[in-house]
């Protein structure tokens, strides 16, 4: 049985994601749209962390339900530079550039996310775990969504920094 | 006009249509929008169009695109006449639709008066007339509303028979609503939870119910989200197409329906679907040019976008039709300095000298209504003619010929080297529209001049079948929302990506309403709170002081005196504005 396996890497890549996500976030505050669905989908991915550190111990596993909160990523230092540094930046072109490949990126880490979520899905029925089954049932989907609003925000924004 | 001529052909040359952005408002005539949109769409082929209708009627669009992959407003105003039960979602109908607030004061002023439910914070007239007055806390309106859907679910107050026959999405609602019950959702909304049981149960049981929304809904947190639940509430119950049971998106400005469906609002003209390569070459075929030429890789850049693009200075030229961004929009400095910028090519074209104005580096002045002609269309698909009475004053030029002297001088050609476009007045204009709009939900072919004159006001779809017009439409489960046929393939509600055709071909296959679920997110800059009842907005010519919500005072305001209201990112010094 490996599903402990699948488990500890699923919390470990939902936990970059809901990193990657916030510091995606402060990187393009004054994008607002990218600023605040970026939190929002942080929530989600918080959330499955917290919900597979919940399962871990029948698997005995110890996994931190702490994903990066909030609150703690506002007061850091870095994420106030970054967000500066943000605003200080607003009037020129490049962070458009910046901002594709953090989208890409984003795009990158949340497909590895819902493959794991695949994998273990598919762990789950095969060793007949009809509660872990439901979790990645609640799961995928949403890691599904926010890759494709990766995707979705860069066709948006990538002819206008392309052609111009 | 020379000189925005000169300066739209050097950055066509330099970067392309990519350099040119648009914006006009919710107040022009239908002739005016469709000319606007062939020259942004079709002549220049830039993506980047959008209308004022952003701050408001947006929403309205967009949620109807969400339940029925289509915009068109499914009630009429008549079925106020028939209701049982009405429905009132953030819409304060007596202080912003005043004749509309008339009709539905004669029925309650009549025998069998049908009951009202009303939805908003402040203790509004409407709430005063209610029999149930929801008052959930600014910004948990999907919360109130999954909760509303959770009553009507668990008792069974569900029209299957229309569920089963006419909808797609409906299992996925109830386990989305599951999680609402009214006890949780009342500390949510603070809202007492047998106000919500009550409001439910009258809703639930209505026998012809209208739903009617406003910017409560629109102008707030998850605004589509919101406004689709009510549709979703008529939907299960089975309450549309019939007289009485409607929805009523309804619109904050005159000709608002006319910025959407002719492409004012950077959707593409005559609801088509930028996503349906069909429909592009069918637009590229009327207007007689290239289907390249049609922006069609992603939706249309709205207006918060476009002024990004503006800051970070990939859109050079801004040209600016009837309304007032400087004054209107959120993040006023911002928006200011953006504007302000020496690298900017802005061109504001209005009836007055504005904020905005004083900031143009070419002013267009314009002549409103009663000095030219065109015809509008009001929430209800009802279309009528304005003919233009007095000449405008000084050198002030109907919208239409400016933007039709700027095409001539654009030299913008079609295939054959016709001028593009080919109209020269708001008839011949009109009579071009009704091509565009023909076999389109928005069908016009039925209508001319000569007919609008000889009574106006007539309901769209109006073709050689339907003379007089359709009173309402979605009538037994028919709906505009084939793969084939949609303006839109809908969003995802919370991420707002939009939906790939390949997702939506299989979803709904045979065309038929879309339930779609969402789940209530905090808002994103303030905690849900009481805040002050604000009076009317002070006038547009200066900053309102009603800064958004939450806000909290130290001591009552005094009307005239001075305030500081503070909200996440703006603190506006302004005068309380009077009652």
């Amino acid at each position: 049985m490996k599903l402990d396996l699948a488990l500890r890497e699923l919390h470990r890549s939902e936990k970059s994601l809901a990193a990657d996500l916030l510091k995606v976030a402060d990187r393009h505050k004054v994008d607002h749209e990218i600023y605040h669905v970026a939190r929002d989908l942080a929530r989600w991915s918080q959330q499955h962390v917290h919900e597979l550190a919940e399962i871990g111990p029948r698997y005995n596993l110890n996994l931190k339900s702490d994903p990066p909160e909030e609150a703690q990523e506002d007061s850091g230092l870095l994420s106030t530079v970054r967000s500066k540094a943000s605003e200080l930046v607003g009037r020129r072109p490049e962070p458009g550039l910046l901002l594709l490949a953090d989208l890409r990126h984003l795009h990158r880490v949340a497909a590895g996310v819902s493959l794991d979520w695949e994998l273990l899905g598919q762990g789950a029925q095969a060793a007949k775990d009809s509660e872990l089954l439901a979790l990645t049932k609640r799961c995928h989907p949403q890691s599904l969504r926010q890759m494709r609003w990766a995707n979705a925000m860069l066709k948006v924004l990538s002819p206008q920094v392309l052609a111009s | 006009m020379d000189r925005i001529v000169q300066r739209s052909k050097e950055l066509l040359a330099e970067q392309g249509p990519s350099a040119l952005g648009f914006y006009t408002t919710g107040q022009l005539f239908l002739e005016e929008y469709y000319t606007l949109g062939v020259i942004a769409h079709g002549a220049i082929g830039t993506n980047h169009v959008d209308g004022n209708t952003r701050l408001c009627t947006a929403t309205a669009a967009e949620a109807l695109k969400e339940s029925f992959a289509c915009d068109g407003q499914p009630g009429s105003y008549s079925d106020v006449d028939h209701a049982d039960v009405i429905a009132l979602y953030g819409h304060n109908v007596a202080e912003t639709q005043t004749v509309l607030w008339m009709r539905m004061l004669d029925r309650l002023a009549a025998p069998n008066p049908p009951k009202l439910i009303c939805v908003d914070p402040r203790e509004t007239p409407v709430a005063q007339a209610a029999t149930v007055h929801l008052a959930p806390l600014p910004g948990t309106n999907v919360a109130l509303m999954n909760a509303i859907l959770h009553e009507i679910i668990r008792n069974d107050w569900v029209d299957h028979d229309y569920v089963a026959a006419y909808t797609v999405g409906y299992d996925e609602l109830a386990k989305q609503v599951e999680d609402y019950p009214a006890q949780r959702v009342a500390e949510i909304c603070q809202v007492p939870a047998e106000q919500i049981h009550e409001a439910a149960r009258i809703i639930g049981t209505a026998k012809r119910l209208l739903s009617t929304v406003l910017q409560g809904f629109y102008q707030s947190h998850q605004a589509t989200a919101a406004a689709v639940q009510v549709n979703n509430v008529n939907i299960i119950r089975g309450m549309l197409g019939k007289p009485g049971a409607g929805i009523l998106q309804m619109n904050g400005q005159p000709t608002a329906e006319n910025t959407r469906e002719c492409g004012a609002d950077g959707d593409l003209a005559g609801f088509r679907n930028w996503a349906n390569d069909s429909h592009v070459a069918e637009l590229a075929r009327i207007w007689n040019i290239d289907q390249m030429q049609i922006p069609h890789y992603s939706p249309p850049t709205h207006l918060m976008q476009m002024m990004r693009y503006v800051e970070q200075g990939t859109i050079r030229l801004l040209w600016v039709s009837g309304t007032n961004p400087a004054v209107s929009l959120p993040e006023l400095r911002r928006i200011r300095s953006i504007l302000s910028q020496q690298r900017l090519f802005l061109v504001v074209q209005d009836l007055f000298l504005t904020e905005t104005a004083a900031l143009a580096d070419v002013v267009l002045p314009a002549a409103t209504w009663a000095e030219k002609t065109g015809t509008f269309t009001n929430a209800d698909r009802t279309v009528h003619l304005s003919d233009k009475a007095v000449e405008p004053p000084g050198q002030a030029r109907p919208d239409l010929d400016i933007f039709l002297d700027y095409a001539r001088r654009m030299d913008f050609r079609d295939k054959d080297g016709q001028p593009l476009p080919p109209w020269h007045d708001p008839e011949s204009a009109f009579e071009a529209w009704k091509r565009c709009s023909a076999g389109r939900p928005c069908d016009y072919t039925g209508l001319s001049y000569a007919k609008l004159r000889g009574g106006s006001g007539i309901q769209w779809p109006c073709t050689a079948e339907h003379p007089d017009g359709t009173e309402r439409i979605y009538l037994d489960g028919q709906f505009w929302s084939t793969p084939d046929y949609c303006e839109s393939y809908g969003r995802d509600l919370i991420t707002g990506a939009p939906v790939e055709p390949t997702e939506y071909r299989p979803m709904n296959p045979a065309g038929k309403a879309v339930i779609k679920a969402a789940e209530y997110l905090p808002p994103h800059e303030s905690r849900p709170r009481r805040t002050p009842h604000h009076g009317p907005s002070a006038p547009m010519s200066r900053p309102p002081t009603a800064a958004p919500p939450p806000m909290r005072m130290n001591k009552p305001l005094e009307v005239g005196s001075e305030a500081r209201p503070r909200a996440a990112r703006t603190a506006p010094l302004g005068e309380v504005p009077g009652r």
